[in-house]
């Protein structure tokens, strides 16, 4: 798919006023996070965790979002979610069962490691977790929709789209303090805002795409 | 990230409080011993807290409130950034069960100084009249042992008090004062409900807002940076943190910050004596001639259950077994649709126009009111919607690809009061060694027809303003009331309507806890307003010599 707002790159904004000290601080962290850095996710578990990832999340780039990175910065580091369903253990915990299951069933299956599977078939696997039809003695009693709309969606597309280039994706405008926005009504846009590419007009965009970080 | 992020020491101590207004800045404090019996011991610094705090320390009381959250300054502390701000909510675990099991933790929770008020969405609405008589007058959940009237008074208070923004003439209801500040402008997304409400023939307004329309002190207008819920940044909008705790400050009242309540004592009398807490790194006791429990619907039962004693073996003030029991939410329901012109809701507060109209039209087949109003979901927020619907993958990737064209319509309904929707302990226990809360909820037939009601309204209104390949988000809710509701007696209830426990003359609940029913709009103008006249009340019934 042709880029939607070609050129558009909300870094570009990192040092104009729609960008305070606090926010470069956290979203450079962020990209500065190693994608192959795991903390939480033994080996075994990273590169099932990773095949996941590509599949909830399908990324067609060089450097993509480091999904399986950002889940387990949060499971090392025990950011908790504020609640969690009385039928999932912990996080953590539903997290290797899911993972340990979820590789069981594909050895069972294929006889291949979940990583090793062709993209359909992984998706295969993944769209029955989703309905439930998953419950292998690896399961241990927990419900494999509820993980998978309680722990898997949640967890990793909310890393997905906390992401600068998610961001560029949808034309989100980014961190924008303190300098907010002004024009408002249908079809307004800053000046440091994403320009949308319309048929016809994709170059027209991209020179607008291009001067968002002006101050 | 989130976590590790906030102080991890408190910042209000040694006689001095962090100034919101300032980088860096403080405000001199006037701090209390923990051997001082003090007036009120506050749990809670949110809606209810803080405007107590506030009011009874105007009116000469020591106060201390604690608060389990961190007191930020929010010109220095807060990124525009929806992973990193997760830190404002509380994110300490709660099970949750039930047929409809809740989802915590975000746009229902707050864990720092201000409460949930510091990332709430500004809206701050009026009760209708008839909800204060809900059981008499209109058939359904129970009445109020207040009168709307007086509710009025304390409304244009608090009004005044946070300078809330809104149009001259509010379309419905009772007359009430114009609001002290203009309204804002509507973004494309108002504008989307206005002219969805105009098509199906109903009223609409902009939204009543707890945001500066113009400058206020050392605040300047909202930006329209639109990260309401992240918590704001430029301080535009009138949280605790920038209206009633300065002021309770000033008046004498001290606040603690990373002061998290664990217990209430209670003397040979059964009255109680003050709070055990815990605090940089140790547990503590202040000594208090009343405690205020104002935690929200959640923490507020819990605390009065994990205090139980060998006097009191079901909890603090729980003779009628309703503590924990009777938690509503509001239904938050929400239809989304593509729109061919660019709407970037992302831009301005998230909930710019509203309408209330059914409320006022009670030709529906079911109890209570819902009001809806137009989103601004950012990113992470927009992608839930999306995966509530089991997408993922590149369908998932296809849909968020019209994120600046998307625009919705969202409800905030009255879901009734149940007995069986409540908050217990669970066997679990948290990082203070405590145990933690179990949240069970289901929706009743009621609550169901409501929303089936809201849903077909809205898409046709949706629809109406150009709304294309709308979808419907059916499992949110926002907001938690009741688990202490006040009533007329100690067998109906758990407070008076002067918030003051039946069982415990010294013991006190003030937040949102105390609904007997939720109503059909955002609660907090109404539990701040009940702060302020409990409050009035205290000043009086002191003076009595009845407390």
């Amino acid at each position: 798919m042709a880029e939607l707002y070609p050129g558009y790159d909300v870094m570009a904004k990192a040092r104009t006023p729609s960008w305070n000290e606090q926010t470069r601080r956290v979203v450079e962290a962020r990209l500065a996070i190693d994608p192959e850095h795991h903390r939480f996710f033994t080996d075994a578990e990273w590169l099932t965790m990773k095949a996941v990832c590509d599949r909830i999340v399908p990324q067609d780039r060089a450097h993509p979002v480091p999904l399986a990175a950002m889940v387990d910065g949060k499971l090392a580091d025990g950011e908790g979610d504020g609640y969690r369903n009385a039928s999932l253990p912990p996080q953590a915990d539903a997290w290797r069962r899911g993972l340990a299951a979820l590789e069981a069933e594909a050895r069972a299956r294929h006889g291949r490691c979940f990583h090793a599977l062709e993209a359909a078939e992984r998706n295969a696997l993944l769209t029955a977790m989703q309905q439930g039809l998953l419950a292998g003695q690896a399961w241990a009693g927990m419900p494999s929709a509820l993980f998978f709309s309680a722990r898997v969606l949640p967890d990793i597309v909310a890393a997905y789209y906390a992401h600068p280039l998610a961001w560029n994706e949808i034309g989100f405008g980014g961190p924008a303090s303190p300098r907010g926005y002004v024009r408002m009504d249908f079809d307004r846009r800053d000046p440091w805002e994403a320009a949308e590419a319309r048929p016809g007009h994709e170059a027209q965009a991209q020179r607008m795409n291009a001067r968002v970080g002006r101050t | 990230m989130p976590v590790s992020d906030a102080p991890e020491t408190p910042r209000a101590i040694n006689g001095r409080a962090p100034d919101a207004f300032r980088v860096g800045g403080w405000m001199p404090m006037r701090c209390f011993s923990d051997d001082e019996e003090v007036d009120f011991a506050i749990v809670g610094a949110g809606a209810g807290g803080a405007s107590l705090a506030c009011r009874l320390a105007e009116h000469g009381f020591s106060v201390v409130a604690l608060d389990a959250g961190p007191y930020w300054r929010p010109l220095e502390d807060f990124a525009s950034d929806e992973r990193h701000q997760a830190k404002l909510h509380w994110n300490d675990e709660r099970l949750v069960d039930g047929d409809n099991p809740l989802q915590l933790g975000s746009n229902n929770s707050g864990r720092s100084v201000g409460g949930s008020m510091v990332h709430f969405a500004m809206v701050s609405l009026r009760f209708r009249p008839e909800w204060f008589k809900a059981r008499t007058l209109l058939g359904y959940g129970a009445d109020w042992p207040l009168d709307w009237r007086e509710m009025w008074r304390y409304y244009d208070y608090v009004e005044q008090a946070l300078k809330i923004s809104g149009p001259v003439r509010y379309p419905w209801g009772p007359r009430r004062p114009r609001y002290p500040y203009r309204p804002h402008e509507l973004n494309a997304a108002a504008t989307v409900l206005a002219k969805g409400a105009e098509a199906l023939g109903i009223a609409w307004s902009p939204t009543p807002l707890a945001t500066l329309s113009a400058p206020r002190g050392l605040a300047h207008p909202c930006v329209y940076r639109g990260m309401c819920v992240l918590g704001c940044s430029t301080n535009a909008k009138q949280s605790p943190l920038v209206t009633w705790l300065p002021r309770a400050i000033k008046a004498g009242a001290e606040v603690r910050d990373l002061a998290m309540v664990g217990r209430i004592e209670h003397d040979r009398d059964g009255l109680v004596s003050g709070v055990r807490y815990h605090r940089d790194g140790g547990w503590r006791f202040q000594r208090a001639r009343n405690v205020i429990v104002a935690g929200y619907a959640i923490e507020t039962p819990r605390l009065l259950l994990n205090s139980a004693s060998q006097r009191y073996p079901d909890g603090l003030a729980n003779s009628s077994g309703l503590v924990g029991k009777n938690l509503m939410v509001q239904s938050n329901q929400a239809v989304w649709g593509v729109h061919e012109r660019e709407i970037r809701s992302y831009k301005g507060p998230p909930s710019l126009a509203i309408t209330e109209h059914w409320n006022y039209a009670p030709s529906a087949d079911f109890f209570g009111g819902y009001a809806y109003m137009s989103q601004g979901p950012l990113p992470v927020e927009a992608a839930a919607t999306q995966i509530r619907r089991g997408l993922w993958g590149q369908r998932l990737l296809d849909e968020m690809a019209n994120y600046n064209h998307r625009v919705g319509l969202k409800m905030v309904g009255e879901c009734l009061p149940q007995e069986r929707n409540q908050v217990t302990l669970a066997d679990e226990r948290d990082r203070f060694a405590l145990p933690i809360a179990r949240v069970t909820f289901s929706y009743c037939d009621n609550d169901k027809a409501m929303i089936a009601h809201a849903l077909a309204f809205m898409r046709r209104a949706l629809a109406a303003a150009g709304g294309r390949d709308i979808f419907e988000e059916t499992d949110d809710t926002c907001h938690l009331n009741g688990t202490a509701r006040m009533g007329f007696s100690a067998g109906d209830s758990v407070v008076d309507g002067d918030c003051r426990s039946w069982d415990i003359p010294n013991l006190w609940i003030c937040d949102g806890s105390v609904f007997p029913t939720v109503g059909g709009v955002n609660p907090s103008l109404t539990i701040q307003a009940i702060a302020c006249r409990t409050a009035d009340r205290i000043k009086t019934l002191a003076a009595r010599g009845e407390i």
